[in-house]
């Protein structure tokens, strides 16, 4: 059993898994800036970047269901701003016990919520649509350095590699343990027992790592790896792709002002 | 049991991956910034120390945390501790390694899997990659000159790097979060230092159980590491200091909120009691309309039109599309 299914992307004939990468990225990077430049109240501004991000997942036909699916991942965050509801001084709307729920804490919190609800799904999107090695190669054109830009390739050559060794190891402790009928039952000895067997794979799963770079490393050398990373040049990218990029940049910066005159 | 996709567990979204949305954008650039100098410096660092093995090194090693990620053992009900492993990593490699690699693995979390925001990506370096290592490296090497370099000191030493550095890990993430005004400090504090003093203690005990193991199969990945002490006083200053500046401010700031939140205000991070310039729909009334819920209703019914509208216009421009031809 291979876990590639960890991967997300999903190969589709649409226009934004054609979209250059370098462009989505700057377009995904400037959409969530936007998200996040966009005042805490300007529910106009937060309906039209929905509007966007919904017309992408169409257009994108990676299924607007499972995109949404995915993208409630990030809400037990949520949790985290909670108290806003009740610590924001303003209008009460609702007393329970000694909190008192105020308009103005309802409008922050779902403010929060709605934000980190859209950024998510544009992230989904580009990690769906676009394969890894074109996402290094935007990585590329942003100037992140190039050894960072190949650990994070070769990482992720063997993330897949690693993930099944890890997935043995477990299948292995399985296959030693009871498994008691009921299920919630406590078996396998205290927290701490259990534990320390996990760090015990945790240990072996290092050891196997340490000892598969080494044979990476020499498998490298060995066709004359000598610590220069070398890439093809970057490819053009072309009018209409740029167009595309100025179109969708201006579109953002519109909205972002907007919501800053009218609502900020 | 069968392995089977449904049984195997994605990498487990810790709590304290931040989404975007969470933290203020002034609060976001200022982590980013710091993440861009320490990661950049380390990796000089460790370009100096393994030379051409750095690439092949650290790729692998980076994969091979975050497949440790999904190794779990269960607690109690539902729920299951598994290791983080910035401790485990600044032991073994050393600080600068430690930090390029956690980079690494939280990096793609973010933009491969969604756990933790783009935006938000440099705190979460900041408090994983840098606090997490520069915590653990402190508490250590403290704990190793203490006993002298005596065997025990490697498992009592993992534990409480474990522990520490996902617990300062966690404050700095509150106070980010406090920061950017979307949690109180005096609730965001003591719920998150709550939390991940419980989840520190799992990733200690898991810590432990690879040092043991380590240590009874590979005692020359140890010495290796004790001979040549990388990075060496700064990085302990540093673990020293972040360690102690959250651990005085945190409890500081969760009983004065109001301090922080002073600061958040004065540094403009909270934008709600600002004016608007031109006011469309003051107060939420709609023009024609007295009626305040009616009017709520109503800019809700236009809004729900507008994303539909939207929606069914792109989908409709889609609906007798050639199949297009594709490389893939």
């Amino acid at each position: 059993m291979h876990i590639h299914f960890l991967d997300p992307y999903r190969p589709r004939p649409s226009l934004i898994h054609r979209l250059d990468p370098r462009v989505k990225f700057a377009l995904t990077l400037a959409f969530i800036l936007a998200v996040a430049l966009t005042p805490l109240g300007a529910w106009p501004v937060y309906i039209l970047l929905f509007s966007i991000v919904l017309s992408v997942e169409i257009l994108s036909e990676l299924g607007v269901s499972d995109v949404l699916k995915r993208s409630t991942l990030a809400l037990p965050f949520a949790l985290a701003a909670l108290p806003m509801l009740f610590t924001v001084q303003g209008l009460p709307l609702l007393t329970l016990g000694p909190l008192t729920l105020t308009q103005a804490g309802l409008e922050r919190f779902a403010g929060i919520a709605a934000k980190s609800w859209i950024s998510a799904q544009m992230a989904i999107i580009l990690a769906s649509s676009t394969p890894f090695p074109d996402l290094l190669l935007a990585m590329r054109a942003f100037k992140i350095p190039r050894l960072l830009v190949a650990i994070l390739g070769l990482m992720w050559r063997y993330l897949f590699v690693m993930a099944d060794e890890a997935l043995r190891l477990m299948r292995a402790r399985q296959a030693r343990s009871g498994q008691p009928a009921a299920s919630a039952a406590r078996v396998g000895g205290s927290v701490a027992w259990r534990a320390r067997v996990t760090g015990g794979m945790a240990g072996n799963l290092f050891l196997r790592s340490f000892e598969r770079a080494d044979r990476i490393y020499a498998a490298m050398a060995s066709r004359g790896y000598d610590g220069e990373v070398r890439a093809f040049p970057l490819p053009h990218i072309t009018r209409g792709q740029q167009s595309i990029l100025a179109l969708g940049l201006g579109l953002l910066t519109l909205l972002v002002l907007g919501g800053f005159l009218f609502w900020g | 049991m069968l392995a089977s996709p449904v049984l195997v567990p994605p990498p487990a979204p810790p709590a304290m991956h931040i989404p975007d949305g969470f933290l203020s954008v002034a609060v976001s650039i200022t982590f980013w910034v710091l993440s861009v100098i320490v990661v950049g410096y380390a990796l000089k660092r460790v370009n100096q120390d393994l030379g051409e093995r750095q690439v092949p090194m650290m790729g692998v090693l980076a994969a091979c945390i975050f497949a440790g990620q999904m190794l779990n053992f269960s607690v109690t009900g539902g729920t299951s501790g598994h290791l983080l492993g910035a401790a485990i990593a600044t032991i073994l490699l050393g600080p600068w390694a430690a930090v390029l690699v956690l980079t690494c693995v939280v990096g793609v979390q973010a933009l491969i899997f969604q756990d933790g925001g783009l935006l938000a990506l440099g705190a979460n370096i900041f408090n994983m990659g840098i606090v997490g290592v520069a915590v653990s490296y402190f508490v250590y090497r403290t704990i190793q000159k203490l006993a002298g370099g005596r065997s025990w000191s490697v498992l009592v030493g993992g534990f409480a790097a474990g522990w520490t550095s996902i617990f300062i890990a966690a404050l700095a993430c509150a106070l980010q979060l406090a920061l950017s005004g979307t949690s109180p400090a005096n609730v965001a504090v003591p719920a998150m230092g709550g939390i991940h003093a419980l989840i520190g203690i799992g990733e200690g005990l898991i810590t432990v159980g690879a040092l043991a193991f380590l240590y009874a199969t590979r005692r020359d990945l140890f010495q290796a590491r004790q001979a040549r002490p990388v990075g060496g006083r700064a990085v302990w200053i540093a673990g020293l200091a972040i360690a102690l500046a959250l651990a005085v401010a945190s409890p500081l700031a969760s009983s004065h909120p109001d301090g922080l939140e002073w600061v958040a205000e004065q540094k403009g991070f909270l934008d709600v009691a600002r004016k608007p310039l031109f006011e469309i729909i003051p107060d939420y009334v709609f023009p024609g309309v007295s009626n305040g819920t009616l009017a709520t209703i109503l800019a809700g019914i236009l809004g729900a039109l507008i994303v539909f509208g939207v929606a069914f216009a792109v989908a409709y421009t889609r609906r007798n599309r050639q199949p297009v031809p594709t490389d893939h």
